[in-house]
C-alpha cells in the first residue's frame, strides 16, 4: 500500500541577508538551504545529517515557518504552509511540534511543569480547562515522570528529564509530525538510550512522524527509516537507512560514514581523510558544492551542479547528486588524492 | 615490560561548596606506559576532566587535591612547589582543551601564542621562536603556516584552531599529551583529520597520550588502554580489546549495550536506568549499585576495591571478588530488560 505523504517539501530556500557597509544595505546572502527538496509519509522517521553548518537545523526551522523561507512550498497535509497567514500558521504548528538540543534554553525557569504544558494546551484549545490536570498527568506518565513531579521547576530535574518534559510539551497538542532537532545530542549515552526508547515507543503508540535531524550518525542508524544527507545547503544523497549506510553513492557520504570511529577495536579502520574544512554557505563552491574536498573531482563538477539521480545498482528512492556515480562505481574516475588514515 | 611514565595513584580531589565537600575523584588509579595512549572514559560527572586537571594541578581555587599521588616518571608532581610544576607543564607534560576558542587568547595573533610557550621554556629569542612556529604551524598540517602565524584565532576555522592547540602543546616535546575531549566540538571528517594528526605526531615523537572522551568509538580506534571511570571513581582498567570484547564491570556493559552503533543494526537499545548520583548524596556501597540490575545487599553495603584479575586488569566489582554471594557467571544487561526505563 501506498504509504499517505504527510510533509512535501519543494525547492525549498533560506536565504539569510548580510547587512554591510555604509548604509547598512544588504551585502550578500547565507544560502543556509538552497533548493532542497523531499517528502516524508505518514508514520515514518526520517533524519537530516551533514556537519555544522549544511543548513539542516535550517530546514527545520523553515519547515515550521520560524524562519519565513525564502522561497518553495512546505506542504503538510496537502496544504502549503508557506501561503498561511500567521494566524493561521499559528493553528497548524499544533500539528508540527519541535524539540530542541538544549531543553533548558527553551523552557521557561519560572514555570513549573504543569504550567509549561497547560500553556502549550490553552493556546491550541485542545483539551478542556476541566480535563487538563489529568492530561497533564497522563503526559508526565506516557514521558516516564511522575505526578508528583509536576509542579516542580525545570532546575529541579536532570538533564534526561527535562528532555522528556520537552517531549511531553510536544505530546501535549496530539501533534503528527514532531521535528527533533538534536533532540538527545546533549546527554549521556545511558541516558540517550532511554530517550531514543521513548521515542520510538511514542511513534509506535501515537503514529508519529519524525523528522530526525543529527549529526550523530549512530543514533541516526539506529533510528531511521529514510536519510538525508546534506552538504552546504544541499542534499547530497537520499535513500532508505540501509542504502544510504551500506551501499552509499556520494563521495561525500562515503566520506562521512568512513569518518566515524565505530566502537570496535577489531574492525579495520580505513577512515577517509577529506581535505580542508567546509566551505562557506555565503559564497558556496561553482557547480557541485562538493567538488573543492572531493578526491574523485573532475572539470565537469567545478561547472555543472549535479540533480540527485537514481542511477544503476540503486534501489529505489535512493538518489545521489554527483556526475560520476557509475564511473567512480566502475572504476573508471580514480581519485586523484585519497588520503587514508588509521588515527 | 612497557616503562610506565605516569602513575595516578589513589587520587582524591574534593571541592568545597556551600552545600559540602563535593568528592570529585574518589580514589582513582591508573598508570600511563610509555608511548601509548590511555583512555579515560565517563559520562558528565564522572570525574574524567576534574582528574586531568589533579594531575596538572590546575583545580579552580575550591578544588584540592587532598589524597594519593602523581607519579611522573617516579616524582610525587603533588609534593612540588608551584614555580616547579609551572616549568612542567607546557613542557614534560602539555593539555589540550575540548573548546580551542576558549583556551586560545582571541588578542594575540597564533604566532605570539606558540612563541609564548618556547620562550617561556626554551628561552629562545622572540625572532627564532617566531620561525619555530612556523615550522610548527606545518607539522600539524596548517596551508600556507607563513601566512597564518600572523593571524588571530577569530580568523580561523574551529578544526584549525584545534591544530593551534596541539601545536602550542607540542612546541617543547612533551612526554605526555593530555588531551580532554579534542575532538568534541568538531565535526566528523575534521575530528578524523585532527585525530590522524594526535596519532601521527605520537608515533613521530614517542610521546604517551591521555585521551579523556566520552564518545567509545573514539576509544576503540585510538587507545591501548581504557580506564572507565564512574562517579569519581575507576570501575574499570583494561586494555582496550578486552574492554570490548569481554566488559567486565556491569556499567561497562551497559553503557556498550546503550550505545547507537553506526556499523551494526540493533532491534532496541537497552538503556541503564536511572541517572548518575549527585556527588554529594553518594550511594553507599559500590557507586553503581542503584543502577546495577545485579546488585546484591553485598553491594549495597561494601565498596569493592579494583581487583586484579592477575592479567593486568581491574574491575570494581563484587562479582569478581570470591565474597560474591550469586551465580559465577551473571548475565547482567540481558535481553530481557528491555522494559522502559
Amino acid at each position: 500500500m501506498e504509504k499517505k505523504e504527510l510533509l512535501v517539501v519543494d525547492g525549498l530556500k533560506q536565504y539569510f541577508p548580510i547587512k554591510g557597509g555604509f548604509l547598512g544595505r544588504t551585502v550578500n546572502h547565507v544560502k543556509a538551504v538552497d533548493d532542497i527538496s523531499f517528502t516524508i509519509h505518514e508514520g515514518e522517521t526520517v533524519s537530516i545529517v551533514g556537519e555544522s553548518g549544511c543548513g539542516k537545523s535550517t530546514t527545520g526551522r523553515a519547515i515550521l515557518r520560524l524562519e519565513e523561507p525564502t522561497e518553495g512550498k512546505v506542504v503538510f497535509n496537502g496544504e502549503d504552509l508557506t501561503k498561511l497567514p500567521k494566524g493561521e500558521m499559528r493553528k497548524h504548528r499544533k500539528d508540527l511540534q519541535i524539540i530542541f538540543q538544549d531543553p533548558y534554553a527553551s523552557i521557561n525557569p519560572r514555570q513549573t511543569v504543569s504550567d509549561v504544558l497547560n500553556e502549550a494546551m490553552e493556546i491550541q484549545k485542545v483539551v478542556p480547562k476541566k480535563e487538563r490536570r489529568d492530561r497533564i498527568i497522563e503526559l508526565l506518565e506516557t514521558v516516564g515522570l511522575n505526578a508528583a513531579q509536576a509542579d516542580r521547576y525545570p532546575h529541579e530535574f536532570s538533564g534526561g528529564q527535562r528532555q522528556r518534559i520537552g517531549i511531553a510539551r510536544a505530546l501535549s497538542v496530539n501533534p503528527k509530525l514532531i521535528i527533533c532537532d538534536e533532540a538527545v545530542s546533549a546527554l549521556d549515552v545511558s541516558i540517550q538510550a532511554q530517550v531514543l526508547n521513548l521515542l520510538d515507543e511514542l511513534q509506535d503508540e501515537y503514529n508519529l512522524t519524525y523528522l530526525f535531524i543529527s549529526h550523530d550518525l549512530g543514533v541516526v542508524r539506529h533510528i531511521s527509516d529514510r536519510v538525508i544527507v546534506m552538504y552546504v545547503g544541499k542534499i547530497v544523497e537520499i535513500g532508505d537507512k540501509h542504502s544510504i549506510f551500506d551501499n552509499p553513492k556520494h563521495p561525500y557520504t562515503k566520506a562521512l560514514l568512513s569518518a566515524i570511529p565505530v566502537p570496535d577495536p577489531d574492525r579495520e579502520r580505513n577512515h577517509i581523510v577529506l581535505r580542508g574544512d567546509v566551505p562557506s554557505p555565503i559564497d558556496p563552491p561553482s557547480g557541485c558544492r562538493f567538488h573543492t574536498r572531493c578526491p574523485f573531482a573532475q572539470e565537469k563538477c567545478r561547472v555543472d551542479v549535479p540533480e540527485l539521480v537514481r542511477h544503476d545498482g540503486m534501489q529505489e528512492g535512493h538518489e545521489a547528486a554527483c556526475h560520476f556515480v557509475e564511473e567512480i562505481e566502475r572504476g573508471e574516475v580514480k581519485p586523484k588524492e585519497l588520503q587514508v588514515t588509521t588515527f | 615490560m612497557v616503562e610506565t611514565i605516569l602513575d595516578v595513584r589513589d587520587l582524591r580531589t574534593s571541592f568545597y561548596t556551600d552545600e559540602g565537600e563535593v568528592k570529585a575523584v574518589d580514589g582513582v588509579s591508573f598508570s600511563v606506559p610509555k608511548g601509548k595512549t590511555i583512555g579515560i572514559v565517563g559520562e558528565s560527572g564522572s570525574g574524567k576532566s576534574i582528574t586531568s586537571l589533579s594531575i596538572l594541578r590546575l583545580l579552580a581555587s575550591n578544588g584540592k587535591v587532598v589524597g594519593g599521588e602523581v607519579r611522573f616518571k617516579g616524582d610525587n608532581l603533588l609534593a612540588y612547589s608551584e614555580k616547579k610544576m609551572r616549568s612542567l607543564r607546557g613542557n614534560k607534560i602539555s593539555m589540550i582543551f575540548q573548546e580551542p576558542m576558549t583556551s586560545l587568547n582571541p588578542v594575540f595573533t597564533v604566532g605570539q601564542q606558540i612563541s609564548e610557550t618556547l620562550i617561556e621554556h626554551q628561552g629562545m629569542s622572540k625572532k627564532a621562536a617566531m620561525a619555530k612556529s612556523v615550522d610548527l604551524l606545518k607539522l600539524v598540517g596548517i596551508p600556507s603556516p607563513d601566512k597564518r602565524v600572523k593571524q588571530y584565532p577569530y580568523e580561523l576555522s574551529g578544526g584549525m584552531r584545534q591544530r593551534v592547540m596541539i601545536a602550542i602543546a607540542l612546541a617543547c616535546n612533551p612526554e605526555i599529551l593530555i588531551a580532554d575531549e579534542p575532538t568534541t566540538a568538531l565535526d566528523v571528517t575534521i575530528q578524523a583529520q585532527i585525530l590522524g594528526l594526535i596519532r601521527d605526531l605520537q608515533q613521530r615523537m614517542g610521546m604517551s597520550v591521555v585521551l579523556i572522551t566520552h564518545d567509545l568509538g573514539v576509544v576503540a580506534e585510538t587507545c591501548d588502554y581504557v580506564a572507565v571511570m564512574y562517579a569519581g571513581q575507576v570501575v574499570e582498567y583494561s586494555d582496550v580489546r578486552t574492554l570490548f570484547r569481554k566488559p567486565k564491570h556491569p556499567y561497562t556493559v551497559g553503557l556498550l549495550k546503550s550505545l547507537p552503533r553506526p556499523d551494526e543494526d540493533q532491534e532496541k537499545l537497552i538503556p541503564i536506568h536511572g541517572t548518575v548520583p549527585s556527588p554529594l548524596h553518594m550511594p553507599v556501597g559500590c557507586r553503581f549499585n542503584p543502577r546495577c540490575p545485579a546488585a546484591t545487599d553485598l553491594c549495597r553495603e561494601k565498596l569493592p576495591d579494583l581487583f586484579d584479575d592477575g592479567e593486568g586488569n581491574q574491575v570494581r566489582c563484587w562479582i569478581y571478588n570470591e565474597q560474591w554471594p550469586g551465580e559465577k557467571e551473571v548475565d547482567v544487561f540481558g535481553e530481557e530488560r528491555t522494559a522502559r526505563c
